[in-house]
């Protein structure tokens, strides 16, 4: 492929682009599901373009061209650098990259089984007997399980020499038991909703999360529901369970530092962020206990965050985002380096597929476990009266990233140190700060999970991305529950 | 473009290359390009061009779905191949169909009870939209920038245009097309405090206006300026159209016969009784001119024009041609209205069905201005727009979500400034159960939901339970 990125960026550099790079990306993807006993979607994708980026006359270009003849890759560079001499028509200042040194790379996620040579008959017969197994148990009236998997080839050269190759692979899965009785639809989901678990890890990671052995007492818990109480209203501490901290994470700590939300670059769509450039290593985002980091390398795990370089080539990197509840660092590109005094990019601009422009994307962006062993059932132990909430139901945040509204499928009352009656419909909500500076307990490394976000949505037009959070279950105290359901 | 002849010729192709019982090829894409703004300068302009074959194959009931982006001999007979393999290792599906023939799918073999008949799709295909460059598009960004400078605001937004088809061929003759184009603006004002938005789309741009679009976002942001907090409660709201429509939008998967079928529709024991005011009459309706789209589903059947609420009772849900044939077998069959296939089917394989989406409210007997809805309004808030907005309780379709870009207090039928964004958890039955007043519908845009063509609406005890920063 490397000639095709040649032929665009000779043309980009004719044409008088000061800076070009290009990728070339083939996708592959199988998406397998059931409902009810049957194959709901059975189907296989894949999608071969090439884009190119440049800079010319100080401003920005980018276009896309699924025909990767040389014609056509000229083509579509010319256009890029005409684009962008367009765009510098309605500029303020030139376009500046902080240095990258340029790279010559090959990576590869690292996987076990190629999810791709596990023949569909296996996979069917896996997700048709999760599906038996849940609709085995009465009263369940829908049950959904879903299988996909994803490989993702790029090839990113630019005109300052950085020429990576590289392959991503991802697996997903998960499912669903619904019970509707009466007025009422209650639903469990495992690993966790809305798809499942999923990670740049080959198909090992099917057999990492005892599927089939988990799906009757999910089943079972879907049709408890319609029996057990209405969580209560009122200020209670709360325990997370590990996935609905990851979305809380992904929400309430992962967007707002996106600095390209900061600077105002989304303030149409996405929005913008409370974390103005000010609270950089002022604002106490959370309590002692709250370290997060945004991750991208293989050493922090198999997340949907993870790989060996950006999307502009540069290296996979840690950067600490909050430190014993400091707030120190934003995910940055090497357009926006400079406006926090940084002269790297952090290495977080990814693009969906071919044809789209990388933006500043959430890497693996997680809590780090707590220092001290505490299991869940310890943390549990050591609470007079609260919730223990698992599994997001529904969540909801307003554009600067300040009141968040999270809603879960299952909830525990917890009284003087044990697990109570089951309460349904349990919810939470609060301003970010508060609620992050109210965590006094962290479980530890064993009960840290890296959990995959598939589908987070942003930009213009929206690109969908995958994100790793890694979190162990953790305890908050004084949190409003059930607000959600007051009034109504 | 990707044109039907030279689609016609691919999907030959593929039928040489296939040993299925039958074959089915759907073509999708265009091109597209996109200018975007933020800080008052263009950060972003890109442009695209692609276009998707998306084959099904069926071996006795069997049945899988494969997609590519290129064209030549090798590439199509390896979509073929992995179609194929696909489709032959599934279990077989007893609810599976024949595909549609062409008359099948205009409506001429229909029995028994059938919807209203479709009426002709306007074009939706304009030169001038077509004709939209990035100098043009540039320039309408100056002009959205000159309003933003004038007013000592900062903007951001998009301004968007694209040509694009759908396409369905099969082996039992049946082949249709579909060529529109598109144009979006969308721009938000910023103040220090305060904000300011409008979008709209068409798809012809001759009916998009910068220049006006900003200078109401910017007159919003202007507006709201120095937000004061008052509490959360039950207020008098008056949604534009963008806010109706975005919150509507969420309840529009329930109007599907799979979805009742799988017992997760809100609408479950519902249909035919009254779930909404007198005052709300919904139809889905391709052909409508404020709507866009094509005029066919996913398997290439004639959209129909189905009244779903008249009246505020719920008449019927949308069916793609399995779903009939299986509700008619059903324990439900005798109780959920006219059942037949309606041609809002998603492409097959799927779990979701069908669902209508070319939603139109019809207008009220006695319309009122937006003005005319604050003139009468005591107490109460206006909202622009609403903001990640999502289900909490499914069958009492009770949604949160946020207010955004333009939230403002009105008291004694006047305007009396911005005030700070709310966060509402509010039941869409309950919603449209108090509806107070409409607009005449209008084609609206808004991030939630897909455009539709609603009013704006002033209700009675929307519920707000907290109050933001901001």
């Amino acid at each position: 492929m490397k000639h095709v990125a040649d032929w665009a960026l000779n043309t980009a550099s004719v044409r008088g682009a000061s800076y070009a790079d290009t990728r070339v990306v083939a996708l592959r993807s199988r998406a397998l599901s059931t409902k009810n006993g049957k194959v709901g979607s059975a189907s296989d994708a894949e999608s071969v373009g090439m884009s190119v980026r440049v800079i010319a006359d100080g401003a920005w270009g980018f276009a896309a061209s699924a025909d990767l003849g040389r014609g056509a890759v000229e083509a579509t560079a010319a256009r890029a650098v005409e684009i962008a001499r367009a765009s510098a028509r309605v500029k303020q200042h030139d376009v500046q990259l902080a240095p990258e040194k340029a790279v010559v790379a090959e990576w590869t996620t690292p996987y076990k089984i190629d999810p791709f040579t596990i023949p569909v008959e296996q996979n069917i017969d896996l997700l048709l007997k999760i599906d038996a197994e849940l609709r085995s148990v009465a009263g369940i009236t829908l049950a959904e399980t879903n299988l996909n998997f994803n490989r993702e080839e790029q090839w990113f050269v630019s005109s300052e020499g950085a020429d990576i190759h590289q392959t991503k692979l991802s697996t997903g899965v998960g499912y669903a038991a619904y019970a509707f009785a009466g007025n009422e639809i209650q639903k469990r989901s495992y690993p966790t909703s809305y798809g499942g678990q999923w990670q740049n890890k080959g198909y090992e990671l099917i057999e990492e999360l005892r599927l089939v052995e988990n799906a009757r007492r999910i089943a079972e818990e879907a049709v408890a529901l319609h029996h057990a109480d209405q969580c209560p209203e009122g200020k209670f501490d709360i325990i997370l369970d590990s996935s609905q901290l990851g979305l809380q994470i992904h929400e309430s700590v992962g967007h707002p530092i996106e600095l390209d939300r900061v600077l105002g670059m989304e303030a149409n769509f996405a929005g913008t962020s409370f974390l103005t450039l000010d609270k950089l290593r002022t604002l106490r985002y959370g309590s002692d206990l709250v370290n997060v980091v945004a991750d991208a390398r293989q050493e922090h795990g198999p997340g949907l965050g993870t790989f060996g370089f950006d999307d502009e080539g540069v290296a996979a990197q840690c950067t600490p985002i909050i430190t014993n509840g400091l707030f120190i660092g934003y995910l940055s590109s090497r357009e926006t380096a400079h406006t926090i005094g940084e002269n790297r990019s952090g290495g977080t601009l990814r693009a969906e597929g071919w044809n789209r422009l990388p933006m500043i994307r959430m890497t693996n962006v997680s809590l780090l476990p707590g220092e001290k062993p505490l299991s869940l059932e310890q943390l549990v132990a050591s609470t007079d009266h609260g919730i223990l909430m698992q599994t997001n139901r529904s969540w909801s945040i307003d554009d600067k990233r300040y009141n968040f509204q999270f809603g879960c499928e299952i909830g525990w009352e917890i009284k003087n140190g044990k697990r109570g009656r089951m309460v349904k419909n349990p919810s939470y909500s609060g301003i970010t700060t508060e609620f992050w500076n109210s965590l006094d307990a962290i479980c530890s490394r064993d009960e840290w999970t890296l959990w995959g976000t598939p589908n987070c949505g942003k930009g213009q037009p929206q690109q969908v991305m995958g994100t790793g959070h890694g979190a162990a279950p953790s305890r908050f105290r004084n949190i409003k529950v059930g607000s959600a359901f007051k009034g109504n | 473009m990707l044109t039907r002849d030279r689609a016609g010729d691919i999907f030959e192709r593929i039928r040489r290359f296939s040993t299925a019982d039958e074959v089915e090829v759907l073509f999708s894409g265009g091109s597209f390009a996109l200018t975007r703004f933020a800080n008052n300068i263009i950060h972003q302009n890109v442009a695209e061009e692609n276009y998707v074959v998306s084959l099904r194959t069926v071996f006795g009931g069997r049945t899988a779905r494969s997609s590519t982006n290129k064209f030549d001999d090798e590439s199509l007979r390896q979509v073929v191949e992995s179609s194929e393999k696909l489709a032959t290792v599934q279990h077989p599906d007893s609810d599976l169909l024949p595909m549609p023939d062409a008359k099948e799918a205009t409506g001429e073999n229909r029995t028994g009870e059938a919807p209203v008949s479709t009426r002709d799709v306007p074009s939706r295909y304009f030169e001038a939209t077509t004709g939209i460059t990035p100098e043009l598009r540039v320039e309408g960004v100056k002009k959205i920038v000159g309003a933003a400078t004038k007013h000592s605001l900062t903007t951001a937004g998009v301004f968007s245009s694209a040509e694009s088809i759908d396409g369905i061929f099969n082996s039992r003759g049946l082949s249709d097309w579909h060529t529109q184009t598109s144009a979006e603006i969308s721009i938000t004002m910023l103040g220090a405090d305060s904000s300011g938005w409008q979008k709209a789309s068409s798809p012809d741009v001759a009916n998009l206006d910068p220049i006006a679009l900003a200078e109401t976002a910017a007159k919003k942001a202007i507006d709201s300026a120095h937000p004061r907090e008052i509490s959360a409660g039950k207020y008098t709201v008056i949604l534009e159209p963008a806010a109706v429509l975005d919150i509507v939008g969420f309840m529009f998967w329930d109007y599907s016969g799979m979805a009742i079928l799988d017992q997760r529709s809100f609408l479950s024991g519902r249909i035919g009784t009254k779930l909404f005011g007198d005052n709300v009459t919904i139809w889905d309706d391709v052909a409508h001119p404020l709507q866009s789209g094509a005029p066919f589903d996913g398997e290439g059947v004639r959209r129909q024009r189905v009244a779903l609420v008249e009246n505020g009772i719920v008449k019927r849900v949308v069916y793609a041609r399995a779903t009939a044939e299986r509700m008619k077998r059903s324990e439900y069959g005798e109780k959920v209205g006219p059942i037949a296939a309606t041609g809002h089917g998603f492409t097959l394989p799927n779990e979701m069905g069908e669902m209508p989406q070319n939603i139109v409210f019809a207008a009220s007997r006695d319309p009122k201005t937006l003005e005319q809805m604050i003139a009468s309004t005591e107490r109460g808030v206006l909202v622009t727009r609403l903001w990640y907005i999502r289900e909490v309780e499914p069958f009492e379709k009770m949604l949160t979500g946020m207010t955004r870009d333009g939230t403002f207090l009105v008291e004694n039928g006047r305007v009396q400034g911005g005030v700070r964004n709310f966060r509402f958890n509010e039941s869409l039955i309950h919603m449209l159960s108090n509806v107070e007043a409409m607009s005449t519908p209008a084609r609206a845009s808004g991030e939630e939901s897909f455009d539709m063509v609603v009013p704006a609406m002033k209700i009675k005890d929307f519920n707000f339970t907290e109050v933001t920063k901001f």
